[in-house]
């Protein structure tokens, strides 16, 4: 058996991950045809290539079915319920930053923190009779960081996409997303909460706890981790 | 779970449902699936990550009961009825994320008391019902009353705002923690309220950089905001005594009535809380009464802010001393507010509690005891 190691399948992410592999010199190519989905893997013994969805190599990692995975933090937390007990953090790989925040629109002037918020959102629901709608993809890490700042008084709406048009499309009153450069937020007239930050993502790779694991895979990872570590030196 | 533990928790609820009714309370059945709307309009977002969720294409939103105590009241307020007990027993679901040893099915029986008649008498009923039906299994109780609270938060020396945002959030108490922080002056508000504050008082224009106006909220509710955080800035800090004395209360713990005796020496100092500490007393009186020695209970200052959110005067739960690990056996309260909601605005007292079944089964077992 050998030790199976799940990549994203395309675009930015699938190449940063190659060139950052290639850097320590383990070298990941995709191999057949331009559309199949299958890889191979030199420069390290008994690793197998898995070309995966980004979104869904969280799940594969939780439920053991690769031994290491490469996907963004962000979504590791989203998707796999007490995350930690699940995967453990080899090692961040330097790219694919992004911050998930909380934004509310710009002409808010009132509202700066998440206490604001959580005030506006007691006045909002008084004034319109339900609860201050926040449009979101990352309902769990969202509903995790509200109860902890103990904000009321909202409700999540589901958004997959375009969320920042929802606030001047009246489906939302604020919005949870991830942002690089905060473009967008301002384009669309947002502004970050001072301390509005959710999560700082980052690709990352990860271990799998729950995978069987036998003594040949984990020489196999030693051997892998000693790698990462002389490149880090 | 296995078949065997599975019939056997389902009679038990039964069998504790059966002694509820033999002592005068009607039996209900209510709905497994609820709205969804409506359980998030009560308990809020939170709701999501603990109940289940399911489709419906043409109700829309469902949710597997988590709890009894909304399909009761929602029964007893389409009834329009009259002071009314009822007594329930069945499955609720709970996800577990957190602790995937506990189940998410698990059966529960209690009783609920839609009675405005006599509050204290209806509060020390629901109590000694469920310590009579976990008599067997040696639990030790603690009780608590949000209503001293509330109290207390209106007895301060601050304005209507300042208390009903501490008010508000009575039930989280960090966030709890920050605004009285804020409001007794012991923490300066952030450098971006201070600007904001400088450019209202020179009379600048807050809106200079804002960007058009989007969204649902609008302008005349920016603006009333703005002129809330300019009252409350002008607001002195709630004294350092009064904040000492609320502290007190949050930090109280003893035998019921030594609680008692203390809570009229803070009375002292702090009036407001003067009527509610008479319904304590009166309740003390009841549950005796009834033939609940006090002294055998345990009052906590703190007690139902962090996990029962919807209670609102009355709470106590009954756990087992033996087996710190696990759960109360039964928990209860009064939820007033809950009903008032649920029933449009029109008051209508309430009080209930229940027992989790399988907690009480696994205390009689460490026990050697039979239950129920």
């Amino acid at each position: 058996m050998a030790v199976k190691l799940g990549v994203p399948s395309k675009g930015r992410l699938m190449d940063k991950t190659f060139d950052w592999f290639a850097s320590r010199g383990i070298t990941l190519t995709r191999t057949g045809s331009e559309r199949e989905y299958a890889g191979a893997v030199s420069g390290i013994a008994d690793v197998d290539l898995v070309l995966l969805s980004a979104g869904e190599i969280p799940r594969e990692l939780a439920a053991g079915r690769i031994h290491l995975g490469v996907t963004g933090s962000d979504l590791v937390r989203e998707k796999v319920p007490a995350w930690d007990g699940a995967v453990m953090e080899l090692e961040p790989l330097g790219f694919g930053h992004a911050d998930l925040v909380l934004a509310v629109p710009s002409c808010w002037v009132d509202v700066d923190t998440v206490s604001d918020l959580d005030a506006a959102a007691a006045g909002f629901r008084a004034t319109h009779g339900f609860r201050l709608r926040i449009a979101t993809k990352y309902h769990r890490l969202i509903r995790e960081f509200l109860r902890r700042e103990g904000v009321a008084d909202y409700q999540l709406v589901d958004s997959q996409g375009a969320t920042e048009g929802t606030v001047k499309n009246l489906t939302a009153e604020a919005i949870a997303d991830i942002t690089s450069t905060g473009e967008t937020l301002r384009a669309n007239h947002l502004k970050v909460l001072s301390d509005g930050l959710v999560h700082r993502s980052e690709a990352t790779l990860f271990k799998a706890r729950r995978a069987t694991w036998t003594n040949e895979d984990r020489a196999t990872l030693a051997s892998l981790a000693a790698r990462l570590e002389t490149a880090a030196e | 779970m296995n078949q065997t533990d599975a019939l056997a928790q389902a009679e038990a609820a039964r069998a504790l449902r059966d002694r509820f009714v033999a002592a005068g309370a009607v039996p209900v059945e209510p709905d497994i699936l609820m709205p969804a709307e409506m359980l998030i309009e009560l308990y809020g977002e939170d709701i999501r990550a603990r109940a289940y969720t399911c489709a419906d294409p043409l109700r829309g939103e469902l949710m597997l009961r988590p709890d009894f105590t909304v399909g009761v009241a929602q029964h007893h307020l389409a009834k329009g009825q009259g002071p009314s007990r009822y007594a329930y027993a069945g499955p609720v679901f709970r996800q577990q994320e957190a602790d995937p040893d506990r189940p998410s099915e698990y059966q529960q029986a209690g009783v609920e008391i839609l009675d405005g008649t006599d509050p204290a008498d209806a509060e020390a009923d629901v109590f000694a019902a469920m310590a009579e039906a976990t008599a067997p299994l040696g639990l030790r109780a603690a009780i608590g009353d949000i209503g001293l609270l509330t109290a207390a938060i209106s007895g301060l020396t601050a304005s209507d705002v300042r208390k009903a945002a501490l008010t508000r959030h009575l039930w989280r108490p960090r966030r709890f923690r920050a605004l009285l922080d804020r409001f007794a002056g012991r923490k300066s508000p952030p450098a971006a309220r201070t600007r904001l504050l400088e450019t209202l008082e020179t009379d600048g224009d807050p809106f200079s950089d804002a960007g058009p106006q989007i969204g649902l909220r609008s302008r005349e509710e920016i603006t009333a905001r703005l002129s809330r955080l300019q009252a409350d800035a002008a607001e002195p800090p709630i004294p350092d005594r009064e904040v000492a004395l609320l502290e007190q209360l949050l930090a109280l713990r003893d035998t019921a009535p030594a609680a008692g005796e203390q809570l009229r020496d803070l009375a002292v100092d702090l009036p407001a809380i003067l009527p509610a500490v008479s319904k304590f007393t009166a309740r003390l009186d009841a549950l005796t009464a009834r033939g609940v020695d006090p002294g055998t209970l345990e009052f906590e200052g703190s007690y139902g802010r962090t996990t029962l959110e919807y209670y609102d005067g009355f709470v106590f739960g009954l756990s087992a001393p033996s087996r710190p690990d696990l759960p109360s056996v039964v928990t209860g309260g009064r939820y007033d507010a809950l009903t008032r909601v649920l029933g449009g605005g029109a008051p209508c007292r309430a009080v209930g509690a229940a027992v989790r079944v399988h907690i009480g089964s696994e205390v009689a077992r460490t026990r050697g005891v039979q239950w129920p």
